[in-house]
């Protein structure tokens, strides 16, 4: 059974078609990218896996159940699936620390001190223990937008969305947070990721999804998908970003 | 030997330095001296000073005057904290999403529109006279309490835009973030838009706060004995206007400091968001 199955998913911003009848398989432990042009849909795609735009036809099943199934209660989905923003996010009357045991306390009905060591042992696991009293402000936006991964992990989610993460930071602070993305590859976690970033969607996707105009025109395994894409859309897309000098010719 | 051009360039620059603040004081002194001696030398004068600054009326009226200061003091803290919890309370009315809360907002959404559009000194006089005037048992009948009801409800009015804007600048990207991790709307507010929003307005808030301790004197007409009542009382006695100035001295005492905080807390609130803006 695939953890993500989003069937004919198609969405309206009034008269426009932001997606058109999109058809995704993501299975357990598989990293998918979702790359294109600005406005072909990536982010409202994401946004809809959990629930945070609501679509107009199709649906999206999480391990075989509706995400509007009642079965999930109120909180069920977001336990299931964390989020990650563009802009972090991150609360800034709040510690780091708070931040992060805010849904697991106040929504999952978590003890603050088992909330607080799973919340520090998170921190220790990606080495940002030493900054779980810190406010938001205090820190870098890599260290901020670090801290905000952990955070949609406190709730020990299935799968995780990211949602064009590393594009309001500095270029020297990207790394960072692309290494955090890799750890968390490697712990085996299900993963969507909206990114401009094609090295690293070459590099940490087992899939790569191609959408244009609200739909997915081209989808495979990066190697093959960057190197040699077969519909033209593909093929202008990524000659314009290998022409902006963000992505080297050859693989 | 080579030590002169350093001097003499430090000379220089104390003089271009110096030069801007006398020419400042200068004509400050010249222009408020010739205004004082204008004044000062008009035949009008002695009977002005007389009237408004005679300084042994003004001792005479002082204590009265201080009492009933105290008076409008005790009534803006007490009106303030009343503001305050009211307008925030109304504020989360308005905030608070889905069709169960409907009711709640458009009270919000009515109560704004009326008691701003209402003069304060119209609804002082409807409730400081209207309601006593009723009997009714078991309510309080002085001036005073009802007076100050008709201060919070008209101050909570605008108090619950201020909370408002500042809710609505909190930016939306916190809601959609404590929404994804399941917070209820109660919760986003009370745990991720209410602390930013309440920062964000505190120097906006402040300006209310020094329109108040002005408008106290509103409750003069009342009968409630306030500084201004107090000064009014002397004036009808000697008919020696000092101690109204008395009264306005008291006055800005108070609120050109709390003005000036407000200030320093705007330029500081700017220069915050600036820097987050970097």
């Amino acid at each position: 059974m695939n953890r993500i199955e989003i069937d004919k998913l198609t969405k309206f911003y009034g008269e426009r078609q932001v997606l058109d009848q999109i058809d995704l398989s993501v299975s357990a432990h598989e990293v998918v990218c979702l790359i294109g042009a600005s406005g072909s849909g990536k982010s409202t795609l994401l946004r809809c896996i959990n629930g945070l735009t609501e679509f107009d036809e199709g649906s999206v099943r999480i391990d075989g159940v509706d995400i509007y199934d009642p079965s999930f209660g109120r909180t069920g989905l977001y336990k299931k699936v964390g989020i990650v923003f563009q802009a972090y996010n991150l609360f800034p009357t709040m510690s780091v620390l708070q931040n992060i045991t805010l849904a697991p306390i106040k929504v999952h009905g978590r003890p603050r001190a088992e909330a607080e060591a799973a919340a520090m042992k998170l921190l220790g696991l990606f080495g940002l223990e030493q900054y779980a009293k810190s406010y938001p402000e205090q820190l870098s936006g890599g260290q901020q937008q670090r801290v905000a991964i952990v955070r949609s992990l406190a709730t020990e989610p299935e799968v995780v969305l990211l949602d064009e993460v590393t594009a309001a930071l500095d270029p020297e602070l990207i790394g960072e947070v692309l290494k955090i993305i890799r750890d968390l590859k490697a712990t085996g976690m299900t993963m969507v990721i909206v990114t401009h970033e094609m090295a690293f969607a070459r590099d940490v996707a087992d899939r790569v999804c191609f959408l244009d105009n609200g739909r997915i025109i081209e989808q495979g395994e990066p190697r093959r998908l960057f190197s040699n894409p077969e519909n033209p859309r593909t093929q202008k897309f990524l000659q314009r970003i290998i022409e902006s000098g963000r992505l080297e010719a050859k693989v | 030997m080579t030590r002169r051009p350093g001097k003499g360039r430090r000379r220089i620059a104390l003089k271009d330095r110096l030069a801007p603040v006398l020419v400042s004081l200068v004509s400050v002194v010249v222009v408020f001296g010739a205004v004082a001696y204008f004044v000062g030398s008009s035949p009008q004068w002695p009977r002005i000073q007389l009237q408004f600054f005679s300084l042994e009326a003004m001792l005479e009226a002082a204590p009265g005057v201080a009492k009933g200061f105290l008076v409008s003091l005790q009534i803006w803290l007490i009106s303030l904290v009343c503001i305050g919890v009211w307008a925030l309370v109304l504020a989360i009315f308005r905030a608070m999403g889905g069709p169960w809360f409907a009711p709640l907002r458009v009270f919000a959404i009515v109560y704004v529109d009326l008691f701003r559009g209402l003069p304060a000194l119209l609804l002082v006089l409807l409730f400081g006279f209207g309601i006593p005037a009723l009997n009714l048992p078991g309510l309080p009948k002085e001036g005073l309490f009802w007076g100050g009801i008709a201060l919070v409800l008209s101050y909570s009015a605008y108090a619950t835009e201020v909370y408002r804007s500042g809710i609505e600048a909190v930016h939306e990207g916190q809601s959609m973030a404590a929404k994804a991790l399941g917070l209820t709307r109660w919760q986003t507010l009370r745990y991720a838009i209410l602390p930013q929003a309440l920062r964000n307005v505190v120097p906006a808030m402040l300006n209310l706060v020094v329109a108040l301790q002005k408008d106290v004197a509103l409750l003069s007409v009342l009968g409630v004995r306030d500084a201004v009542r107090e000064a009014q009382i002397y004036t009808a006695r000697t008919f020696n206007y000092s101690s109204l100035v008395v009264a306005a001295i008291l006055f800005l005492l108070a609120t050109i400091p709390l003005a000036r905080l407000t200030d320093h807390l705007q330029r500081r609130d700017r220069q915050r968001r600036l820097q987050g803006a970097l």
